[in-house]
């Protein structure tokens, strides 16, 4: 029995993308025109082992996002918890 | 005066800095390897250029919480001068020493070129031997160097007279075609509250000899040579 933590990290709304907007670019190029608001983010698998509370797990992955994963500059991230 | 220039695995222009504080500026400089903690005594700390761990996660995340960074950050509480170049500008930001980020080029492109900034701000002392206004000739090198902060971070840059240098036309206008990387309000470089730590992305290492195209990056290292002379 482990946790499974899915973290997403995205850029704040406020903060240009011009990765999201070259692919939404590419995207229309393609056809599918009635895309819009394209942005890259990233995506973060973490495993905890069955030991510890939900609790516990939903508190260090909070820091460990906060300290490391996600800038909070310029990202805001959500994380979900899965039992294994 | 002593420098101390910090190595990470990834970093590129370690052995720059220390050319131009050793060979061009004939000053002593040590190697302080990411794990240590011993600063070795330095006036100034050089965080140098690179792809610290290949800049994985973001540019300098990872950087930040070497050994060695903790010392960083003591030093610098304690008044001693950190100067942050490229990579090591984004360490800094990363380690919360200097506010805000640098985000990917607005091009998307990786751009090696030479540049001019603006000073804007010589009562630093990394600008002390600078004119107000001055046009300096360094080239820069760099795919995340897009400065971004919000807008109340900027609000206290521009009162507290943070932003250091700014990219501009060789004449020292400001224009949209001389900022390469679309950094807010044409920031190249900005320095702390306590105006010891300065972070730029610009080379003034790879800018101290007119062989290399430029010696302008003198003018920094001189400020930086004449604030110790002070100190000390």
């Amino acid at each position: 029995m482990a946790w499974h933590v899915s973290v997403y990290v995205t850029l704040k709304p406020s903060v240009m993308d011009p990765q999201g907007a070259t692919v939404q670019r590419a995207l229309h190029g393609m056809g599918y025109k009635s895309v819009s608001g394209v942005r890259m983010g990233k995506f973060t698998e973490l495993e905890f082992d069955g030991g510890s509370s939900e609790a516990e797990v939903r508190k260090q992955a909070d820091e460990i996002c906060d300290k490391l994963l996600a800038n909070p500059n310029i990202e805001s991230y959500r994380f979900t918890l899965e039992k294994k | 005066m002593r420098f101390s220039v910090t190595v990470f695995p990834g970093s590129n222009c370690d052995h720059d800095c220390e050319y131009v504080v050793r060979n061009v500026m004939g000053q002593p400089v040590e190697m302080v390897w990411h794990k240590e903690t011993d600063l070795k005594d330095p006036d100034c700390v050089v965080v140098p250029g690179g792809f610290s761990y290949g800049d994985y996660l973001r540019t300098g995340a990872i950087a930040r919480f070497s050994p060695v960074m903790r010392s960083v950050a003591d030093f610098a509480a304690k008044g001693g001068l950190v100067i942050g170049i490229c990579n090591g500008f984004q360490i800094l930001c990363e380690a919360g020493l200097l506010p805000g980020a640098l985000l990917r080029n607005k091009t998307l492109k990786f751009i090696c070129q030479s540049v001019h900034v603006r000073v804007e701000e010589t009562d630093t002392p990394f600008t002390n031997a600078c004119s107000k206004g001055q046009a300096l000739k360094i080239p820069i090198a760099h795919g995340e160097g897009n400065y971004f902060i919000d807008p109340e971070g900027l609000k206290k840059l521009k009162d507290n007279r943070q932003v250091v240098v700014r990219y501009c036309d060789p004449k020292g206008a400001l224009t949209q075609e001389a900022n390469p990387n679309g950094s807010l309000d044409s920031i190249a470089g900005i320095c702390n509250l306590k105006r010891n730590v300065f972070g730029l992305m610009p080379h003034p290492d790879r800018s101290g000899e007119d062989v290399l195209g430029s010696s302008d990056g003198k003018f920094l290292w001189n400020s930086i040579l004449s604030a110790t002379a002070v100190g000390r």
